[in-house]
């Protein structure tokens, strides 16, 4: 482990000093992951049986309170496996993560500084205090992927409210 | 997980204008959500290494906008029952564009409501031009049909006021109900209801939980003062009797009662003397103090001709005033 240590040590610190070369980076050859993102609404609908349920549409009519799922699709479409995979999705402002998302997702209430499962994270209050973090302080989601193999495909999810 | 932990905060750092953006927009609050037509935009980035390389993708940005929601809210902003009086009354009421856009609302006023102890017969809806909250005559919008305000925004109040007309007819502590109906111009019903494309940019409008229809009502109670005139005589026979004879001296007392709320205004007691009789000159009295019969500064004047009459203005309920004079049979 010690020499990947300090190769990714160094590309840290490459980083910190050429951030302008991003893009650049992100430029070259095609990249072997792909994501592919989509909406859904939420609608409640009433089976023959009487009983109702969920089912996802495609939003033609949205109005504030109702539910939508953002995903987004990867797919390693290289040859080789890709690690440290991390999507990050900013929350749009003008929907909330709705209250029944998974608790183990990991989430920012800052804007992307600190992350962290919901129910672990904290809002200053105006008068210097600190609150629970809720649902409706979340800026961003984040999933982090250790790896993916080549020809390995997912879907990233998480619901939200419109304010 | 140390390196990944470093690894993370290296990114965080690359990834933070990205992430500003999202925090800047702040969501706007309003009582309706987010205001229609906007567009709610979502952009997935991801980071991973490739070869030991680190690389940064963006996936594609979905985008969907948000419709129209149509509710409306009305109130009284009257404190309970209003005082009224046969003649003009004012209710005033609040409208609210409880809706996420901008909705004009067609309003209908109902005098006639199931239960009055009398109706008021309805003159017009006006519109607070002035804002001050009170009905201006002459300087506060009057509606013409069809009733309709002016587009509201999102979470905009407009005050209203309803003009009625109490009958003479009403009678003291009767009390009068008067609805006052908004509903949204683009559309009303059962919340659900998609009226579609008829809301903001081309959107759709949806009916939202109010249904997009809005009554509140106003309550008018009557209050009246009324006056009773009792007449009693007493005769003096010049036997020392009670006969009705030439001669007889007959006072008559007639006592203005005034009854139910406030008070009367200008009240004039008047009466003819008796064919058959003469008035008794300098017996006119008022409360048991004389008045002259010359028609002058005092309440009272008298005449064989005129019979007499007493002004007793301003008179609270609850008042007696006794008036007395005598005629003398012929």
């Amino acid at each position: 482990m010690k020499p990947i240590n300090k190769l990714i040590l160094a590309l840290a610190a490459a980083t910190a000093l050429a951030a302008p070369a991003m893009p650049l980076l992100a430029q070259g050859a095609p990249s072997p992951v792909v994501l592919s993102g989509d909406v859904k609404a939420v609608k409640t609908v009433t089976g023959p049986d009487g009983k109702e349920r969920t089912e996802l549409v495609e939003p033609s009519t949205i109005v504030p309170g109702d539910r939508l799922v953002f995903g987004t699709d990867y797919a390693n479409k290289g040859a080789e496996a890709v690690t440290n995979f991390i999507v990050t999705n900013p929350l749009p402002a003008a929907v909330r993560l709705a209250p029944d998302a998974d608790k183990a997702l990991t989430v920012s209430v800052d804007g992307g500084k600190t992350w962290g499962a919901l129910g672990a994270l904290t809002v200053s209050n105006p008068d210097g205090t600190a609150r629970p973090a809720a649902p409706a302080d979340v800026t961003h989601v984040r999933w982090v992927l250790a790896s993916i193999a080549p020809g390995v495909s997912g879907r990233l999810t998480y619901p939200a409210i419109i304010r | 997980m140390r390196p990944h932990a470093l690894l993370y905060t290296s990114f965080t750092t690359i990834l933070t204008p990205a992430m500003l953006a999202g925090l800047l927009a702040s969501a706007p609050a309003h009582a309706g959500g987010v205001t229609a037509g906007t567009l709610i935009e979502n952009t997935a980035t991801a980071s991973y290494d490739e070869a030991g390389v680190p690389r940064n993708i963006l996936s594609n940005t979905v985008v969907v906008k948000v419709d129209e929601l149509l509710d409306v809210t009305l109130t009284s902003l009257d404190p309970g029952r209003l005082t009224a009086r046969p003649g003009n009354a004012v209710l005033t009421f609040e409208l609210t564009n409880q809706g996420n856009g901008p909705e004009a609302f067609r309003l209908l006023a109902d005098p006639a409501v199931a239960g009055n102890d009398f109706d008021t017969s309805f003159r017009a809806i006006a519109i607070d031009s002035n804002g001050n909250g009170t009905y201006d005559d002459g300087v506060d919008q009057i509606m013409t049909q069809p009733q309709t305000t002016p587009v509201l925004a999102q979470d905009a109040r407009l005050t209203l006021f309803v003009l009625v007309t109490v009958p003479q007819g009403a009678t003291d502590g009767q009390t009068s109900t008067v609805a006052l109906s908004a509903q949204a111009v683009t559309g009303s019903g059962t919340p659900g209801t998609v009226f579609d494309n008829a809301g903001v940019d081309g959107g759709d409008a949806i009916v939202g939980t109010t249904g997009a229809i809005a009554t509140a009502r106003g309550v008018l109670s009557n209050s009246v003062a009324s006056v009773q005139l009792v007449k009693s005589v007493v005769l003096r026979d010049p036997f020392g009797g009670t006969g009705a004879v030439p001669g007889t001296v007959a006072t008559f007392t007639i006592e203005a009662r005034v009854s139910g709320s406030g008070e009367v205004a200008n009240l004039v007691v008047t009466d003819a003397i008796p064919a058959g009789t003469t008035y008794a000159p300098g017996t006119l009295a008022l409360d048991g103090s004389a008045l002259s019969d010359a028609a002058d500064g005092d309440a009272g004047a008298a005449s064989g001709t005129n019979g007499i009459s007493v002004r007793l203005g301003n008179v609270a309920v609850g008042t007696r005033r006794p008036v007395t004079f005598n005629v003398i049979i012929n």
